[in-house]
C-alpha cells in the first residue's frame, strides 16, 4: 500500500485584505502547475504564473465549456451543452456570435459618451450620503447603487426592482448557497428577465435589451440568458471594486494623499487598483480539449485547469518592480484583472468609467472620509465569487 | 513599422484604444478594431507594441 500525499486544495485564508492568499507566492516559485482538489471533489491543475494564465485563457485547446467534472477528469462527451445564451460557457464561433451582438454597446466612445451619466449619478448618490448622518454602509450607500442604477439603466431593467435581483445574484455568486437556492435564485432571475423581454417586445424602449429583442438575432431562451449575464456581471463586480478601493486606499494613506494631491493619477490608480485586488478571486475555470504540456506537467485532456487573475497579477513576470505593492503612480500594465483571451470582461470599458467617476467624487466630496470601524471588524467576502467586503462602515 | 489587425479574431474589448488612441479605434456598430494608420511614425512604437501585447484576443501584429 502506498501512501498518497493530501490532496491540496485551492488557497483561500489571507493574512492581508488586499492581498491573495500566501500560498501563491511559493506555488509561482515552486510548482506553477499545481495539482488541486476542488470544493466539488474533482481534480484539476491550478496555474499561478502571469504566462501560463494567458496561455490558458487565449488557447484554444482549453474550453470555456464546462464538464461534468469528477476525479481525474472526465471526457468531453460528458460535458452538457451551455445554457442557452450564456455565452462566458461557448467557445468560438458560438460565443462569437453573441460578443458580436454586444460589443458595439460597450466600445471606448461609448462608454466615454456616458461618462456624464454615470458621473450624475454619482452626484445623486454622494448627496443622499451626505444628507446622512455619518456612519454610512458605503456599499448600500454608494458602491453599490451606483453600478446598479447604471446597468439597469444601460440594460433597461426597472431600478426599483432591485431588491429582488440583487439578493438573486448574491445568492448565485454566494460559495456556499445550496443546489436549491442556487436553482430557485436562477430561475427567479430568469423568469423575471422573461417578463422584461415579454414586454419590451411588446413594447420597446431605448436600451440594450429592447435592440437585442429587435435585433431578431436571438431567441427568448437565449435573450434571457444574455439579460441575466449582463445584470449580474454588471453590478458584483464593480460594486466590490468600488468599496474595496476606498477601504484599500485609506489603509494606504500616502497612496491616498498622492492621489488626491494629483487627481490625473486617477485613470492609472484605477487599473493599479484593479491589478492589485482582482476581485474574481478564485480565478477562471477551463477545461483541456486535448493532453496538453505546460510547464513539463501532462494535462490530460478533459481535465480542469483554474487559471488565477490574482496570481497572475502579483507575479514578477508581470511586473518586476515590486508586484505586491500598491503603486497609483506605477504605468498602466497589461493586469488580468478583467481575464484574456476572447472571453476577456465585455464590460470593462464601462466598469472603468465607473470607477473613475465613483473613486474620483468620492474622495473630492468627503475630505475626512474614514473607516468607523477597526479594519479587522470590516466582513471581507471570502465567501463570494467576487471578493470585496459585505459592509463598509465609513464616516467623515 | 507596419500593422497588421485580424478584424476575424478581434472581440472589441478596446484596450488598443486605451494604448494607442492614434492608431486604433472601434467601428461604432460592432466595435470591431479599426486601423487609423497602418504606418504610423517610429515614435509610436511603443504605445503600438502595448497596445499589441494588450489585445486578449492576440489579434493586432506589428511588424518592424
Amino acid at each position: 500500500m502506498t501512501n498518497t500525499p493530501p490532496l491540496k486544495t485551492q488557497p483561500t485564508v489571507r493574512s492581508c485584505p488586499f492581498d491573495p492568499p500566501e500560498e501563491y507566492r511559493t506555488l509561482r516559485e515552486q510548482e506553477p502547475v499545481a495539482p488541486v482538489t476542488f470544493p466539488d471533489g474533482a481534480a484539476g491543475w491550478l496555474v499561478t504564473r502571469y504566462d501560463d494564465v494567458r496561455t490558458v485563457l487565449s488557447d484554444p485547446r482549453f474550453s470555456a465549456k464546462r464538464i461534468v467534472l469528477r476525479p481525474g477528469g472526465g471526457g468531453m462527451e460528458d460535458a452538457p451543452p451551455p445554457p442557452p445564451g450564456l455565452f462566458i460557457m461557448m467557445d468560438a464561433p458560438e460565443h462569437t456570435r453573441f460578443r458580436r451582438l454586444l460589443t458595439g454597446q460597450f466600445t471606448v466612445r461609448r462608454m466615454r459618451q456616458l461618462a456624464p451619466a454615470v458621473e450624475k449619478i454619482v452626484a445623486e448618490q454622494l448627496d443622499a450620503m451626505a444628507a446622512a448622518e455619518g456612519p454610512v454602509d458605503l456599499v448600500q450607500a454608494f458602491a453599490l447603487p451606483v453600478p446598479s442604477l447604471v446597468i439597469c439603466e444601460l440594460l433597461g431593467v426597472p431600478y426599483a426592482d432591485r431588491e429582488e435581483f440583487q439578493r438573486n445574484s448574491a445568492t448565485i455568486v454566494r460559495l456556499h448557497s445550496s443546489p436549491e437556492e442556487f436553482q430557485q435564485a436562477q430561475a427567479a432571475l430568469r423568469g423575471y428577465i422573461h417578463q422584461l423581454v415579454l414586454a419590451k417586445r411588446e413594447k420597446p424602449t431605448d436600451d440594450i435589451l429592447s435592440e437585442l429583442v429587435q435585433s431578431g438575432e436571438l431567441t427568448d431562451e437565449e435573450l434571457v440568458g444574455v439579460g441575466v449575464l449582463l445584470l449580474i456581471a454588471g453590478h458584483e463586480t464593480t460594486a466590490n471594486m468600488i468599496a474595496l478601493s476606498t477601504m484599500c486606499l485609506l489603509q494606504n494613506p500616502e497612496q491616498l494623499a498622492a492621489l488626491r494631491a494629483d487627481p490625473s493619477l486617477m485613470d492609472g490608480a484605477v487599473e493599479e487598483l484593479l491589478r492589485y485586488l482582482t476581485v474574481v478571486q478564485f480565478g477562471v475555470r477551463r477545461t483541456a480539449l486535448e493532453d496538453v504540456e505546460l510547464h513539463g506537467q501532462q494535462i490530460k485532456e478533459g481535465s480542469t485547469v483554474v487559471a488565477s487573475l490574482a496570481s497572475g497579477n502579483r507575479d514578477t513576470e508581470h511586473l518586476a518592480d515590486d508586484p505586491e505593492a500598491l503603486d497609483v503612480g506605477r504605468p498602466h500594465s497589461a493586469h488580468l484583472a478583467f481575464g484574456h483571451g476572447i472571453h476577456q470582461c465585455l464590460g470593462q470599458q464601462l466598469a472603468r468609467a465607473e470607477l473613475k467617476a465613483a473613486l474620483s467624487a468620492l474622495l473630492d466630496r468627503f475630505p475626512t472620509l474614514r473607516l468607523a470601524v477597526p479594519v479587522e471588524e470590516v466582513p471581507m467576502r471570502d465567501d463570494m465569487l467576487v471578493y470585496g467586503v459585505h459592509e463598509l462602515p465609513v464616516t467623515w | 513599422m507596419k500593422i497588421l489587425i485580424d478584424e476575424g479574431k478581434c472581440v472589441g474589448a478596446g484596450t488598443c484604444v486605451l494604448a494607442a488612441a492614434d492608431v486604433f479605434d472601434q467601428r461604432d456598430e460592432d466595435g470591431i478594431v479599426v486601423l487609423l494608420d497602418d504606418d504610423p511614425p517610429h515614435a509610436l512604437l511603443p504605445q503600438v507594441m502595448d497596445a499589441a501585447a494588450r489585445c486578449p484576443a492576440l489579434a493586432i501584429e506589428v511588424v518592424e
